[in-house]
């Protein structure tokens, strides 16, 4: 605990006040920690905006939904009626609801490309590992939050779009019609599961999200920011101790922040005021309708952001399992006559694999589709420890890299857009080559990603001033 | 410089992506939407559009969110919709509701009519807007003795809906061709014929359906005009706020070498 400071009788009454708070609450301390004297690095391009620009959408979803939530009805009766009621009778209602439904597919945008950003320059190595791994669990309750929140509007989308990833759950062996049963609340997707999803949408995963935001700026606190060029700027420090590439965060980068700020809402506003459908994608047609449980939709599709982690899930048919369960046997094959361990772990790969091989010919391939979904999002958690490249950064590593890099990005935007689109012979195709390529990106990375010469890294960050 | 030029090809990688899978979906079956013209700004078509919608759609149809004293935004007096609009018992801030018994229509239709408040927003597809929808829904009825209610409709076959502006279109046929495409013979639809004339013109009747749509997909989302309205001033300070945190930005980042 800090002595307790005494102030000058004369001090102006400003000095005097934050003299006395700074006694009882470390403010200056905070403030010097996180933000005066927080230094950044100096080199940072427009992919480090969008770590703010989550924490502005997290922040407008949080402010939209407290007033959405005195005026919404979670009743399945009133819920479609009520949400109407906002858009029509409520003065500025519309505004709020546009601001909420438009918020959920801007987060998503920054996000994924927060997310980009922290593969390309390999901001989840060493020692930002912790970072990552909140920031992973951010994604994973985002995603939580938004499936329960569509939900709510009660339209036909909503309705069917829960049936059908509630009804996932059920594949799973053993314990899944019963988990189904008690996320739904009931038999069918009724009053009772939009109770609980209201409840889960507003307090409780909203609680958890903003934890993990915590907890994922204090870890990056500790560490410090990475950079595109992935060089460590504490490696290098002044006389004084802070890091020569260092600048303090603010205030060059809280005016940064707000120029980046300014731009992004001229975006946002636009699709509030101008398209808020944006075409179907960010509100989906159907769900202008209410909901019938006794109509199913001709084609059931999640919103954008959901589609590619869709696809991952459809892809896997019973005609797809062979192909897995092939992956899965030349993977064991190989670790066991290539790999350089004791005899003991070869002998507990090759079990492991016939067991998981047993599995997947017994247990339908439904399951083992909700795996592949699910899989996509937890293999991100790993990343850490797939990367074994020498460098950090895209820019330094192999050149062939950027082509694999590149294809990955096409390949998850294609696997999205299928997911959009109801099935097809070719989408189908194109959707498993696309689901392989994705866990193989992955899964081969502790070996590709030592493929090759790296270039040489500099020992300070390369800027040039504006 | 290196990493803009990568980004720049992942953008033109997908770019190519997504165009090919596009040109892919391309064909889509079914009749194709006509354009339905666009009059939301057009007070004296939505207030048209609204005595149609009034006197033929809510006998069976209602309009559960609309309440009628929003018509004040189309440019009607609080009087001038309780004297022409309102029908008895019926209050000014109440909403839309149709005079149908919903356990009757349900026996007479085999369904119950749907709510009309949003069903311009609820039609959009890859043919066009929910307006387009019901600009060529609304004309393309036709008569056709072996359904229950002696009509049916080329866009939606087998609707449970009569016609019920058949006396002001009349009624019409749809004529088909047969064409052989790949050694198949196949109906193609070459456009109608007058059976009976209605009350109207062809060209009277498409300008009604024309303020009927017009009306339905104001009456989707009443704020719309004054949605854009507000938004350009809210982009115009934005341009404006973004040139001075440009500015700021560039002040303070001056002292970095």
């Amino acid at each position: 605990m800090a002595e307790f400071h005494e102030i000058s009788p004369n001090a102006a009454a400003g000095e005097k006040l934050l003299n006395w708070i700074d006694n009882r609450f470390p403010l200056s301390k905070l403030f010097k920690e996180h933000m005066s004297e927080y230094y950044a690095p100096k080199n940072f391009n427009i992919w480090y905006v969008f770590g703010v620009l989550s924490l502005l959408v997290l922040v407008i979803q949080i402010v939209t939904g407290i007033f959405l939530t005195m005026h919404y009805k979670p009743d399945a009766a009133l819920a479609f009626g009520s949400v109407e009621y906002i858009m029509r009778d409520v003065p500025w209602g519309w505004l709020i609801r546009y601001m909420h439904s438009t918020g959920a597919s801007a987060f998503f945008l920054v996000v994924y490309l927060h997310m980009y950003r922290g593969l390309i320059y390999g901001s989840y190595r060493k020692p930002r590992e912790l970072t990552w791994l909140f920031g992973c669990a951010i994604f994973l309750a985002l995603m939580a939050e938004a499936f329960m929140g569509y939900l709510l509007p009660w339209g036909q989308m909503s309705y069917w779009g829960a049936q059908v990833i509630v009804n996932l759950f059920s594949a799973i062996p053993f314990i899944g019609p019963d988990l189904a049963l008690l996320i739904r609340g009931d038999f069918v997707v009724g009053d009772a599961t939009l109770n609980r999803f209201f409840s889960f949408h507003v307090i409780a995963v909203p609680l958890v999200l903003l934890g993990l935001v915590v907890a994922h700026i204090i870890a990056l606190h500790e560490v410090g920011s990475n950079n595109p060029d992935g060089v460590e700027i504490k490696a290098t420090k002044g006389a004084n101790g802070i890091p020569l590439d260092g600048i303090p965060f603010h205030p060059y980068y809280t005016v940064h922040d707000i120029f980046a700020v300014s731009v992004f809402l001229m975006v946002f506003t636009a699709i509030i005021f101008f398209a808020p459908e944006m075409g179907g994608y960010f509100l989906e047609y159907n769900n202008f309708i209410p909901a019938n449980p006794f109509q199913t939709p001709l084609h059931i599709a999640p919103v954008w952001y959901f589609t590619p982690y869709y696809t991952l899930l459809r892809a896997v048919t019973s005609e797809m399992m062979y192909a897995l369960i092939a992956c899965v046997a030349v993977g064991a094959m190989l670790a066991v006559v290539k790999g350089k361990m004791p005899t003991l772990f070869k002998g507990l790969i090759a079990g492991g694999a016939l067991v998981v091989v047993a599995m997947m010919l017994s247990i339908d391939a439904k399951f083992w589709g909700v795996v592949s979904m699910g899989g996509g999002v937890v293999i991100l958690f790993f990343l850490p420890w797939l990367d074994n490249c020498a460098v950090k950064s895209i820019r330094y590593r192999p050149s062939w890299h950027k082509y694999l890099y590149a294809i990955f990005v096409i390949n998850f935007v294609v696997l999205g857009y299928l997911g959009t689109q109801p099935p097809s012979a070719i989408g189908g195709r194109v959707s498993q080559a696309g689901t392989l390529f994705y866990f193989g990106f992955f899964m081969l990375m502790p070996w590709w990603s030592r493929i090759g010469t790296p270039k040489p890294v500099p020992d300070r960050v390369t800027y040039t001033a504006h | 410089m290196k990493t803009m030029g990568f980004t720049q090809k992942i953008i033109l990688g997908l770019l190519l992506a997504l165009g090919l899978a596009g040109a892919a979906q391309a064909n889509v079956g079914g009749p194709a939407w006509d354009k339905a013209p666009n009059k939301t700004n057009d007070m004296g078509a939505l207030q048209n559009g609204a005595k149609v919608f009034v006197n033929y759609c809510l006998n069976c149809h209602s309009a559960a969110y609309m309440r009628y004293n929003r018509l004040t935004d189309i440019g009607l007096t609080e009087q001038q919709i309780k004297d022409n609009l309102l029908v008895t018992n019926t209050k000014i801030g109440d909403t839309m509701t149709a005079a149908i018994d919903p356990q009757q229509a349900k026996a007479w239709f085999g369904v119950n009519p749907p709510d009309l408040t949003v069903i311009a927003r609820s039609r959009a597809g890859a043919g066009g807007s929910g307006a387009d929808y019901l600009y060529t829904y609304m004309r393309s009825f036709y008569k056709d003795e072996t359904k229950p209610t002696g009509w049916n409709n080329l866009l939606f076959p087998n609707v449970a809906m009569p016609h019920a502006l058949w006396q002001l279109q009349g009624e019409r046929r749809p004529i088909f061709e047969a064409l052989t495409e790949h050694g198949n013979v196949v109906q193609v639809f070459k456009g109608w014929e007058q059976i009976k004339p209605g009350s109207m013109t062809t060209q009277q009747y498409d300008q009604t359906i024309g303020d009927l749509v017009s009306y339905l997909q104001w009456m989707g989302e009443p704020v719309q005009n004054t949605r854009v309205r507000v938004g350009i001033w809210v982009l115009l300070f934005l341009g404006v706020f973004s040139v001075l945190t440009w500015r700021l930005n560039a002040a303070y980042w001056k002292d970095i070498k």
